[in-house]
């Protein structure tokens, strides 16, 4: 090569180079509103797998399956692939569902029984990296009595076990003949669901397309797309050039699309909190009297306002206020008077620096958030500030989940959870004693006899009341004894162009992926009669 | 000089990956709960244990790596556990958009900064310099991802003329050449500019260097047009530390990506990296580092050839 050869090669790489500018600046720039068949979304965050085995679409509206059963606009169970709800058996440990007939997957193979049993058999299998399937645990075995019949045993009777149901059913045919960690199916599923895949760009992407096969009838949308957008104002900015139909807001940047007409703004009702575990192992945490006086100190309508712009409702144990499940009575009222009281009569005395000692014992505690996670360190900060002032010192720290679990048993962290679909599934695993640290379940390893107790009636009986009055009993004992202070129940924003009908929301659980928005039941959304 | 080069690379890619287990090793991240994500949050300690144990994450680490490294050599790079398929093809997917952007981005760096930099270099003290000079050190300092939302805020949102992230509308399911044009525009303006500086910069001192120097004074005393001078003389002896940047800056191109891919939703590797090692994936971190550790070689060993072109005193056995 020569010196020549070099500039001619610079040369051709000048031309090149220029070529492919004008290329570019004559493509056509971002694409206006699509016609009325075609939704695009913004979502933040996209899961890891879509195969309903590795435990996608678990809480239902996956898009690409469908459950046993499904949860209609007001969180009631209703058929989807079983004909009807199930028939449980007198003593509670054996549901019989009965199939849909003529269902077929969107590869044209005919669902039957056979594929409920893989699904549910492969979850529950060692080998199956599922993390969710500690929920299916009450399962003892699952059969297919006939061709459209499925019949579960339990372990123990549980009341709550037809929610759970709605976890998505995968086709044993492609499924069954693939690494179940690894397989194709996991990035290209096959259901029985409304839409079919078409393509999953990860990190950019899901396209879908209505199934024309789809039991329920073919959508009226007939393409969709969620648009994975991990920062929220680059999502904000890309819903208001248009290239968006809707997406998921924070409150501050939902408030920018207040005053378009063009747009609604959906609050969904949730259950997701955020609370403050106050470790039943740590001297100052532990003190009943300290637990009380925390209880109340903490203004959560000061933290609706001012850290959450009004989207959400003070929270007083893990239902919230709105819920059928809300025990009416145990709402706690900001007092920081009758807080200071409780801890004067407890023998907690203000030191010199104004912080409170009893026995040598000084009230202070860490207070661990995640960081990175601007909600919770602001909630951390707000319920540390309320706690100064009844004198009790409380230091927030940031960390990730690997440094705070090993302190979770004596530190203080300022959590989130919830789930609607049965207060059975977050209340046995946030309150029950003997779940004490086990995993991140009952981290501050709360412990009361008659909390246990009223869990364990909760789930086994089937009777609406007995389970109304064991949960309300949970409730009461929470305010009395209070092993967590409950804050927020925080409501999930999503802005929408106002171009279809039938959109509204569900009531949200705390981890809310591609089945929640107002998409969730996009299946049925219709187009809106032309105005002009 | 290829041959010896692509021999020597063997044991430091070796070494490499051994790095990459060992330090992910020692990472406060732990894979399990990474792999099991908020589910992880209600799962109970049997079942994190057994997933801990059908990662294959509870064995030693040179057991995992000597695993790792005897079937990545018969072609089986392993599985990716937070992409959930195979690592193979999680980077076969990914690659070619990745290499698109980079190359668009170094293209015009190297371009644009080379121009500017001898056009600073020719009046040096200048307006144009001192612009230049003090726009370079202030997009040096400015951390790529704070240039691509302010790209977007202002081509996007301001001006609506560029999309602002993807690699087609979000709207559309087919890839056309026409559509990835014109997203790719952004994410490699953005990621270009953020690496012209440098190019800029070190061109502008060489040249400026060259136009005191003996060769140049010589072929101005003959009388040659100043524009053959300069580009001819001044830019060849001036372009050398250039092309030693070239192959210096390829880490910078890659960690530059890392953000860039991430902020404009590009789906290449560079995004898939950030995931790999926030979530311990081992076998997905080290085939990506086994790739950039070769695309750093590459880049060393590119330049180290075309200095040898542009500069006739350098062998290519020495």
């Amino acid at each position: 090569m020569t010196a020549r050869t070099v500039r001619g090669a610079a040369r051709a790489t000048v031309a090149a180079a220029l070529i492919t500018g004008v290329a570019a600046c004559s493509a056509p720039g971002a694409g206006g509103a699509a016609a009325a068949d075609s939704v695009v979304v913004g979502i933040a965050t996209e899961p890891e797998s879509l195969s309903p085995l590795l435990g996608y679409g678990k809480d239902g509206n996956s898009k690409i399956f469908d459950g046993l059963l499904t949860h209609d606009a007001d969180m009631k169970l209703k058929p989807a692939l079983a004909e009807h709800l199930p028939e449980v058996s007198a003593d509670g440990r054996t549901y019989t569902f009965t199939l849909r007939r003529g269902v077929t997957f969107s590869d044209g193979a005919p669902f039957s029984a056979k594929d409920v049993v893989f699904t549910y058999r492969t979850i529950l299998a060692a080998g199956t990296n599922n993390a969710s399937k500690t929920e299916l645990d009450a399962i003892a075995g699952v059969e297919a009595k006939s061709e459209d019949t499925v019949v579960f045993t339990l372990k123990y009777p549980y009341a709550p076990f037809a929610e759970r149901t709605v976890l998505p059913i995968a086709p044993e045919h492609i499924a069954g003949a693939q690494d179940v960690n690894s397989g194709d199916f996991t990035t290209r599923p096959v259901g029985t669901g409304p839409y079919v895949l078409v393509g999953w760009s990860k990190g950019e992407k899901l396209s879908f397309k209505a199934n024309p096969r789809y039991w329920g009838g073919e959508p009226a949308v007939k393409r969709f797309t969620m648009a994975v957008i991990k920062d929220d104002d680059i999502r904000a900015t890309r819903l208001r050039s248009g290239e968006l139909d809707g997406a998921i807001l924070p409150p501050n940047l939902a408030k920018g699309f207040a005053e378009d007409r063009s747009r609604r703004t959906y609050a969904a009702r949730t259950f997701d909190y955020r609370n403050v575990t106050l470790p039943t192992h740590h001297k100052v945490t532990g003190d009943l009297a300290v637990r009380q006086a925390l209880d109340i100190a903490v203004d959560r309508t000061a933290m609706v306002d001012k850290l959450l712009e009004g989207a959400g409702k003070p929270a007083f144990g893990p239902v919230p206020t709105d819920s059928p499940w809300f025990t009416a009575g145990t709402e706690r009222r900001h007092d920081l008077d009758r807080a200071r009281r409780i801890l004067d009569d407890a023998g907690w005395k203000a030191g010199e620096d104004g912080i409170r000692v009893k026995d040598g014992v000084r009230a202070a505690f860490p207070l661990w958030y995640t960081s990175g996670d601007k909600i919770r360190q602001d909630h951390a900060l707000a319920f540390a500030s309320d706690a100064k002032k009844a004198g009790i010192e409380v230091t927030a720290e940031a960390g990730t989940w690997e440094v705070i679990e090993p302190r979770m048993k004596t530190e203080a962290v300022l959590a989130g959870g919830g789930s609607p679909a049965d207060p059975d599934f977050d209340q046995y695993l946030l309150l029950t004693s003997s779940l004490g640290g086990d995993g991140f379940n009952n981290m501050a390893w709360y412990d009361d006899p008659a909390v246990d107790a009223a869990l364990a009636e909760g789930r086994r009986s089937a009777d609406p009341a007995v389970r109304k009055a064991a949960y309300d009993t949970v409730q009461r004992r929470l305010a009395d004894n209070p092993g967590y202070v409950f804050l927020t129940h925080i409501d999930h924003l999503y802005v929408v162009n106002d171009r279809w009908d039938g959109l509204g929301t569900q009531v949200e659980p705390h981890d809310h992926g591609l089945g929640a928005g107002p998409w969730w039941n996009i299946e049925s959304w219709k187009p809106e009669p032309k105005q002009k | 000089m290829t041959a010896r080069r692509t021999l020597s690379a063997a044991p430091v890619l070796l070494a490499v990956t051994f790095g990459v287990f060992a330090l992910a090793a020692l990472s406060p991240f732990d894979p399990v709960k990474a792999y099991a994500g908020t589910a992880g949050l209600t799962a109970s300690q049997a079942e994190l244990d057994q997933l801990r144990i059908n990662l294959g994450v509870d064995r030693p680490l040179a057991v995992r790596w000597w695993d790792w490294l005897t079937s990545a050599l018969t072609g089986d790079l392993g599985t990716s556990a937070v992409m959930r398929q195979p690592v193979a093809d999680v980077i076969a997917e990914r690659v070619g958009w990745s290499a698109l952007l980079a190359a668009c981005a170094f293209t015009l760096a190297v371009l644009v900064g080379t121009a500017l930099g001898v056009l600073a270099a020719r009046r040096a003290g200048g307006p144009l310099d001192r612009a230049g000079s003090a726009l370079a050190y202030t997009l040096e300092a400015a951390p790529a991802f704070w240039l691509a939302l302010l790209a977007i805020w202002f081509f996007s949102v301001r001006l609506g003329a560029l999309p602002s992230g993807g690699l087609t509308d979000a709207g559309s399911d087919t890839v056309t050449p026409g559509q990835v044009a014109s997203h790719v525009v952004l994410p490699a303006l953005v990621l270009g500019v953020s690496q012209l500086p440098w190019f800029f910069l070190y061109v502008r001192q060489g040249v400026a260097d060259a136009l005191t120097e003996d060769p140049v004074r010589g072929a101005r005393a003959r009388g040659l047009a100043e524009r053959r001078v300069l580009l001819g003389h001044a830019l060849r002896s001036g372009m050398l530390p250039m092309l030693t940047l070239i192959g210096s800056r390829v880490p910078e191109l890659i960690t530059g990506a890392l953000l860039v891919e991430t902020v404009f939703s590009w789906p290449g590797v560079a995004a898939a990296t950030v995931q790999a090692a926030t979530s311990v994936d081992f076998p997905l971190l080290a085939a990506l580092t086994v790739l950039a550790t070769a695309a750093v070689l590459a880049g060393n060993l590119v330049s180290d050839l075309l200095y040898g072109l542009a500069d006739p005193r350098v062998g290519f056995d020495g």
